[in-house]
């Protein structure tokens, strides 16, 4: 009997280990594929708005750009400037892509599968108190980008670090406490169990997706606190490439370089999921039609959902100007931070007071 | 880590350091920072060196290092006869090489005692004014790239591009034009000039409110820019300040009025003036000028004389002992012109005064106290080309 048990636990363990390992192979290829096409889409998008073509020259439509851009970033010398405190300066870029890459182990794409008996969920682990890991570790990439400028010894690397720390400490609040409305609806950290309350419809055709549900405001907030956290325009100050040369990153060339550049394309489809599963309803949509296309479809809504996030990202990439500094402080601390508490106090309000 | 430093770098860039770091010393015990910005930056719109001194990004005092395109424009006058040297003048301010050849050539009119033609007045007046809307659209995309909107760059020079098709046409050239010749213009118009112009004219209009619907009640735009590199009246008229620049801050005086030239006096058109002379008055001036550009080329356009585009002047060119100063209203400002004559057929002294050059000396003032990014969108707002500012 007992052997019968361990053998059983041998086999799961061995399953969970090869289980994980594909999905880990997976999830890495597809995100990383899913990076360059985002600087694809990005560069396309963009020359879109600006009356231009944008890449259109290596393979067809420029589809096969981003291969050309790695070549590139590989083949190019790797410049080490003499005056860098070296330990740091090559940690730095692999901290960045590191932390990018590994939050998005938690975001889950869609329901439990079954393949050939195996039960695994569509992410490459379940945790219950996965949106904390998820904010822990995004958080944590300030790390790289502060190391970036402090070992770079440059003076323009010194101020776009300097800015990005203020920044992305600063916006980590507002975007910490523009999750906690719709935490306090669905009394989850699970991600799984959020999308899960998301489920079905109000009103007979209305989503029940929390944006829906009162915490549109909360979603514009995070809306907003991303960006800031992702560097993006208009709060792309770290890397003002008009003011600060190229900020943190000035000094690094070739793949270094390129590291941070995955690691903020990374970091922009984690908050693109973030949100997808918070506010968007997770992969819940129309489902219909054979059974291939309903294990299909999840995964489809979820993916559509993330690039319309990104495509968000990218149109007012091409629209908006840059704060500057003190008024990215004054828009973090005394706009978002205010209006994010207030949402959390109206939720929890109207959730006691429906109980 | 000094070991490295000279080990790997040359003896020279070591020597560079060290006297750096010397000059340093004073502010080393302080909490500044001493920024060298330029002359390779994006944002310095070419070889303009900034050094900044900073207290975290707060702008503590700024000092401006020019020179670093120095080709001696003003000597090479000296060597050349007049005609001659009509060339070299374009390449000062490179966007508005058109009004920069009306300048010199109206000078050297003046000395000569000759007039151009009418119609050679008509077609220089509307090929100044295309390239007026041409060097404000290049100032707009520039300045508000500076400012982070990567956008109106792409729709400004999209529609510059026509101005320079017309200036190709014309005379063969598009950017250095040379189009104009003391005593005229030495080409005829090309055929279909007038079309092409009142096309422009019709295709350009509703791309200048374009160009304002991304920008002019853009929020963030309002806040970078309004209440940014304020310069007072007074400060202006102290500094030499002309050109758009001054007109923001409320002086209504533009030499197109003040003492016209070309053929203005015919034509009818607006001076736009701005209140507070902030960064966003003076973008609000520089747009309105572009639609009074479009007023003017219009008006030239429907009114152009016919007769000869070429005036009489002599094969060689003496003009009598005496000196000459001729100022126009290029798109930067004031851009004068003094000429020293001592009777042969160059030049004794030639001296320009560049509008980029003087508008420069502004920029420590209207820069006091702001942060890092004031600079860059400061240096943008004052439009300079640092062909003109060094020569």
């Amino acid at each position: 009997m007992l052997r019968l048990y361990v053998e059983e636990k041998m086999l799961s363990i061995t399953t969970f280990v090869i289980v994980s390992v594909i999905k880990i192979v997976i999830a890495l290829a597809v995100l990383l594929t899913a990076v360059a096409y985002t600087v694809w889409l990005e560069r396309k998008l963009v020359g879109r708005i600006q009356n231009r073509w944008g890449p259109q020259r290596v393979g067809p439509f420029g589809l096969l750009q981003p291969l050309a851009d790695g070549a590139k970033f590989i083949f190019k010398e790797d410049l080490t400037p003499p005056y860098v405190y070296k330990p740091l300066y090559i940690a730095a870029p692999i901290l960045s892509l590191v932390l990018a890459l590994t939050s998005i182990s938690l975001v889950p794409i869609g329901n439990w599968v079954t393949v050939r008996g195996v039960r695994t969920p569509l992410e490459i682990t379940d945790v219950n108190i996965g949106l904390l890991i998820i904010l822990g570790i995004t958080s944590l990439s300030v790390y790289g980008v502060a190391l970036a400028g402090w070992s770079s010894n440059s003076k323009y690397s010194l101020l776009g670090s300097l800015r990005a720390s203020a920044q992305m400490v600063s916006y980590e609040i507002a975007l910490g406490v523009s999750l906690v409305g719709v935490l306090i609806m669905s009394g989850s950290l699970n991600l799984r169990e959020i999308v899960d309350m998301q489920g079905g419809h109000m009103a007979g055709f209305i989503p029940r997706w929390n944006i829906f549900r009162g915490q549109i405001v909360a979603f514009f907030v995070y809306l907003a606190a991303a960006f800031a956290e992702t560097n993006r325009v208009p709060f792309d100050l770290p890397e003002a490439e008009t003011e600060l040369v190229a900020g943190y990153h000035t000094e690094y060339s070739s793949m270094k370089f390129a590291m941070f550049f995955m690691a903020e394309y990374a970091n922009m489809i984690t908050a693109a999921s973030i949100a997808t599963l918070l506010f968007l309803g997770g992969w819940h949509g129309p489902l219909g039609g054979p059974w291939w296309l309903q294990a299909i479809l999840p995964v489809f809504w979820f993916a559509l959902k993330v690039f319309g996030f990104i495509f968000l990202y990218i149109w007012i990439r091409g629209t908006l100007p840059r704060f500057r500094y003190d008024q990215l402080m004054a828009f973090g601390w005394k706009f978002l931070f205010p209006i994010a508490v207030a949402n959390v106090l109206v939720t929890s309000l109207i959730v006691a007071l429906q109980k | 880590m000094a070991d490295i430093l000279k080990s790997e770098q040359s003896p020279s860039s070591v020597e560079h350091i060290e006297a750096e770091k010397g000059v340093d010393q004073p502010f080393l015990d302080a909490t500044e920072l001493i920024l060298n910005m330029g002359p390779q930056h994006p944002s310095t719109h070419g070889v303009l060196r900034v050094i900044l001194k900073l207290d975290g990004e707060k702008v503590l005092n700024t000092e401006c290092v020019i020179g670093y395109l120095h080709r001696g424009v003003e000597k090479i006058a000296e060597h050349r006869t007049y005609a001659m040297f009509n060339p070299y003048v374009d390449r000062m301010d490179y966007v508005a090489a058109v009004s920069n050849g009306l300048g010199y050539c109206e000078a050297v009119e003046k000395l000569l005692n000759v007039e151009a033609p009418p119609r050679a007045q008509w077609v220089r007046t509307i090929l100044t004014e295309l390239n007026r809307i041409a060097s404000h659209q290049l100032w707009l995309g520039t300045h508000a790239l500076d400012i982070g909107a990567i956008t109106p760059l792409f729709y400004t020079f999209r529609d510059r591009e026509e101005i320079l098709k017309i200036f190709e046409k014309y005379c063969g050239a598009r950017l250095t034009t040379h189009a104009f010749r003391i005593g005229g213009c030495l080409y005829e118009t090309y055929d279909g000039f007038e079309q092409d112009v009142k096309k422009f004219c019709d295709f350009v209009t509703p791309k200048v409110d374009e160009y304002e619907t991304l920008l002019t009640t853009n929020r963030i735009w309002l806040e970078r820019t309004k209440g940014v590199g304020v310069l007072k009246a007074e400060d202006c008229i102290d500094l030499g300040v002309t050109g758009p620049v001054l007109r923001a801050s409320g002086v209504k005086w533009d030499l197109r009025k003040a003492q016209p030239y070309a053929a203005y006096k015919n034509f009818e058109f607006d001076i736009p003036t701005g209140q507070n002379g902030d960064t966003y008055d003076r973008y609000l001036v520089r747009v309105a000028e572009m639609r009074q550009a479009l007023r003017i080329i219009r008006q030239a356009v429907d009114s152009i004389p016919e007769g000869p585009i070429m005036g009489k002047v002599p094969k060689v060119m003496k003009p009598p002992v005496g000196e000459i100063y001729h100022s126009i209203e290029a798109p930067k400002g004031e851009l004068g012109y003094f000429i020293v004559s001592d009777g042969s057929t160059q030049p004794y002294r030639v001296r320009v005064r560049p509008p980029s050059f003087v508008n420069l000396q502004a920029l420590s003032k209207m820069v006091e106290g702001a942060l890092v990014a004031d600079v860059v969108a400061v240096i943008g707002t004052l439009d300079i080309v640092l062909g003109e500012v060094d020569r």
